[in-house]
């Protein structure tokens, strides 16, 4: 393992650290993150390590960086501090390990395209700027709507379909790119029961298959039955590790504090009780 | 009016023939490369990129003349209008990135100094002795008077590069323009997509200004794409039919103002692209103004005629005249009220529906069946011919309605 000229973090009480070393295999491994917006840092100095061969769950209370903390892993929107390993690589040369799944309202649906042609974008790094979409990559996106239940609705135009179908154009979009890390932003808001069924088969699968999934989640209430693995943040991280141990009452209210009430924490499958 | 046929097969002269096919050429470039700028939202930048085109326009001019050449020279000035163009694009990206104003203040501020500064240096020129400077102004509105075989081959060369280039970069833009959260996610530089995409209409801009002017030639750019969209819901034809709309609009606008004295060609050419936009606005398949009218119209009937029955079915009162014309119309009910069989044996049919729904929500628990109970979709749409045999069997035998 090399972690030659990590960088000195500030940790949050002031003293300085050596971030935690990397370790090589991690589908993903975030290490002394921060992301800004203006002065205001959304995410701080944050490590995280998401476990191979399972879910994990990002949770936090509105605006904790929970999506924050994914696009800065993706370099969507840029890090002003940190590094993002994905399986042991620096995160720009492993780009075609990682499929990501946006938030559904980040883009405009009235925009002129069909179903089957939003599939086919996860296939354009493949296919490169002159290559044809070959009938073999026409199949493979057939196949990928077919994974998500929307095999029917190809040459629909993408404003014609409800919140959860179109949820589920994007699941298909990226699992057209046939990656090894799965990176989702909420992918279970606003979107219908049978719509949520048919995500969590679709990545349960995946973790059988070997993959890894990391998904922005909300709802606690269903973080056990789903997820293997949690990351609880509020602008730094609070807790991490297997659902079992971390997804606990204290850790929730640490992530939560007030804004969580006990009542609420009360109903919750948490680990160990209240 | 013969005038005008001559002038639409070629046959109006050189030069109204050279115009016509550089305008074609033009808009066809304009309208397939001005697509992913329509898609992309960002159409007003090209208009703060062509008025910055101005101040390149004189100070090419000037520096021409003092190096002792002709200040005139295409090249040279088309080449000094891209550098102020494009200085004025990175200072629009640089605003709206670096500072807290948005898109729109930026591009305001860059339209505006840009112009102004253009026609400060204008006004200059045009009291410099030397230079021959006669005819600069027409880069502000376009000019067809006197254009040369030059200039048209610029146009078909750099049109053509731009076409070109537009369908080689057509999956990195369309994934911008759709999802650039995605796309920096693969690994696209959007920024640089950006900025190519901008260069390209940046690229028409400048082969456009001597013929339709930088205050119209964003209407060039724009108008076909927007045009385009009534007719397709698939970015890749957007590119080919607003080409073609764009072609046709430089084609017609050149011959209209060729077959008339004292028509302006850019402006004529722009209307014939409006024109064009109306006629999609109003008539496109689904995207138009009429199919939708006529959409709500054929919805509102059916929302009446179903309420009607249902109202029939349980005795009450048809109190909305709209209601009543359109039941008394298909022969349901007679001018007073009172249902006729044919309305009786409807509305029976459609309270049993009814029934058969609560029904179907009680033992189905799936809700993605049920979830299509709107009011309006047949329920022989969502539930099988045996499955609605079993609803039956659960309400046992219909009841009539109406009391006969």
């Amino acid at each position: 393992m090399t972690t030659t000229q990590q960088p000195i973090v500030a940790a949050q009480d002031g003293r300085a650290t050596r971030p935690a070393a990397v370790p090589t295999g991690a589908p993903l491994a975030v290490r002394g993150v921060t992301v800004s917006y203006g002065e205001k840092p959304a995410v701080f100095s944050v490590d995280a390590t998401f476990p191979a061969e399972a879910m994990s769950a990002i949770i936090g209370p509105n605006g904790a960086g929970k999506s924050t903390l994914l696009k800065a892993a993706l370099g969507v929107i840029p890090r002003l501090s940190g590094e993002v390993y994905v399986f042991g690589q620096p995160v720009e040369k492993a780009r075609e390990r990682i499929a990501y799944v946006p938030q559904r309202a980040s883009v405009d649906w009235d925009f002129p395209t069909t179903v089957m042609d939003v599939v086919q974008m996860g296939l354009y790094r493949k296919v490169g700027l002159l290559g044809r979409l070959s009938g073999q990559m026409a199949a493979r996106a057939r196949d990928c709507l077919d994974r998500v239940g929307m095999a029917d609705f190809s040459h629909r135009q993408i404003g014609q379909l409800s919140g959860g179908q179109q949820q589920r154009v994007f699941l298909a979009r990226a699992l057209a790119q046939d990656a090894d890390l799965y990176l989702l932003d909420e992918p279970f808001a606003g979107v219908d029961a049978a719509t949520e069924r048919a995500i969590i088969d679709v990545l349960k699968l995946l973790k059988a298959e070997g993959k890894a999934v990391v998904a922005v989640h909300h709802d606690l209430s269903t973080v056990s039955d789903y997820f293997d693995h949690v990351f609880l943040i509020n602008v730094r991280r609070i807790a991490e590790g297997p659902v079992s141990d971390t997804f606990t009452t204290g850790n929730l209210q640490a992530t939560y504090g007030g804004r969580l009430a006990a009542t609420h924490l009360d109903e919750l499958p948490v680990a160990g009780g209240v | 009016m013969n005038a005008f046929f001559e002038a639409l097969i070629l046959q109006a002269g050189y030069n109204a023939a050279l115009v016509a096919v550089g305008a074609a050429l033009l808009g066809f470039a304009a309208g397939s490369s001005g697509t992913f700028l329509f898609l992309r939202k960002r159409a007003l930048v090209s208009d703060a990129v062509a008025h910055a085109t101005l101040p390149g326009v004189a100070l090419a001019f000037m520096l021409m003349v003092a190096l002792g050449g002709d200040g005139r020279n295409l090249i040279g000035l088309l080449a000094g209008s891209a550098i102020t163009a494009w200085i004025g694009l990175l200072l629009i990206e640089w605003i709206s990135r670096r500072t807290r104003l948005a898109e729109d203040a930026a591009i305001g501020a860059v339209l505006g100094v840009f112009f102004g500064v253009g026609i400060v240096l204008l006004t200059i020129v045009q009291s410099m002795s030397a230079g021959r400077q006669a005819g600069l102004e027409s880069f502000l509105l376009g000019s067809t008077a006197g254009m040369l075989f030059q200039d048209a081959v610029v146009i078909a060369v750099g049109g053509s590069l731009a076409v070109f280039a537009t369908w080689l970069m057509r999956r990195p833009m369309t994934l911008v323009a759709f999802d650039s959260e995605y796309a920096a996610a693969m690994g696209y530089n959007v920024r640089r997509i950006d900025l190519l995409m901008m260069g390209l209409v940046l690229a028409v801009t400048v082969i456009g200004l001597k013929l339709v002017g930088l205050i119209l030639i964003v209407a060039m750019l724009i108008i076909p794409a927007v045009t385009a969209r009534f007719w397709t819901d698939r970015s890749g034809r957007v590119i080919w039919i607003a080409g073609t709309i764009g072609g046709l609009s430089g084609y017609l606008g050149a011959v209209l103002s060729a077959s008339a004295p004292a028509l302006p060609t850019g402006p004529i050419i722009v209307l014939v692209a409006a024109a064009l936009f109306v006629l999609s606005l109003l008539l496109a398949p689904r995207r138009g103004v009429l199919a939708a009218v006529l959409r709500h119209r054929r919805f509102q009937r059916r929302v009446h005629r179903r309420q009607g029955l249902l109202a029939l079915a349980a005795r009450h009162a048809i109190r909305e005249t709209y209601t009543l014309r359109l039941l008394t119309k298909e022969g349901l009910v007679r001018p007073d009220g009172v249902p006729t069989d044919i309305g009786r044996a409807q509305a029976a049919k459609v309270a049993r529906d009814e029934r058969r729904w609560d029904v179907a929500r009680e033992i189905h628990q799936d809700a993605g069946l049920t979830g299509r109970y709107d009011g309006l979709t047949p329920i022989e749409e969502v539930f099988t011919a045996d499955e609605i045999a079993e609803f039956d069997r659960r309400l046992g035998p219909p009841v009539a309605v109406g009391g006969a």
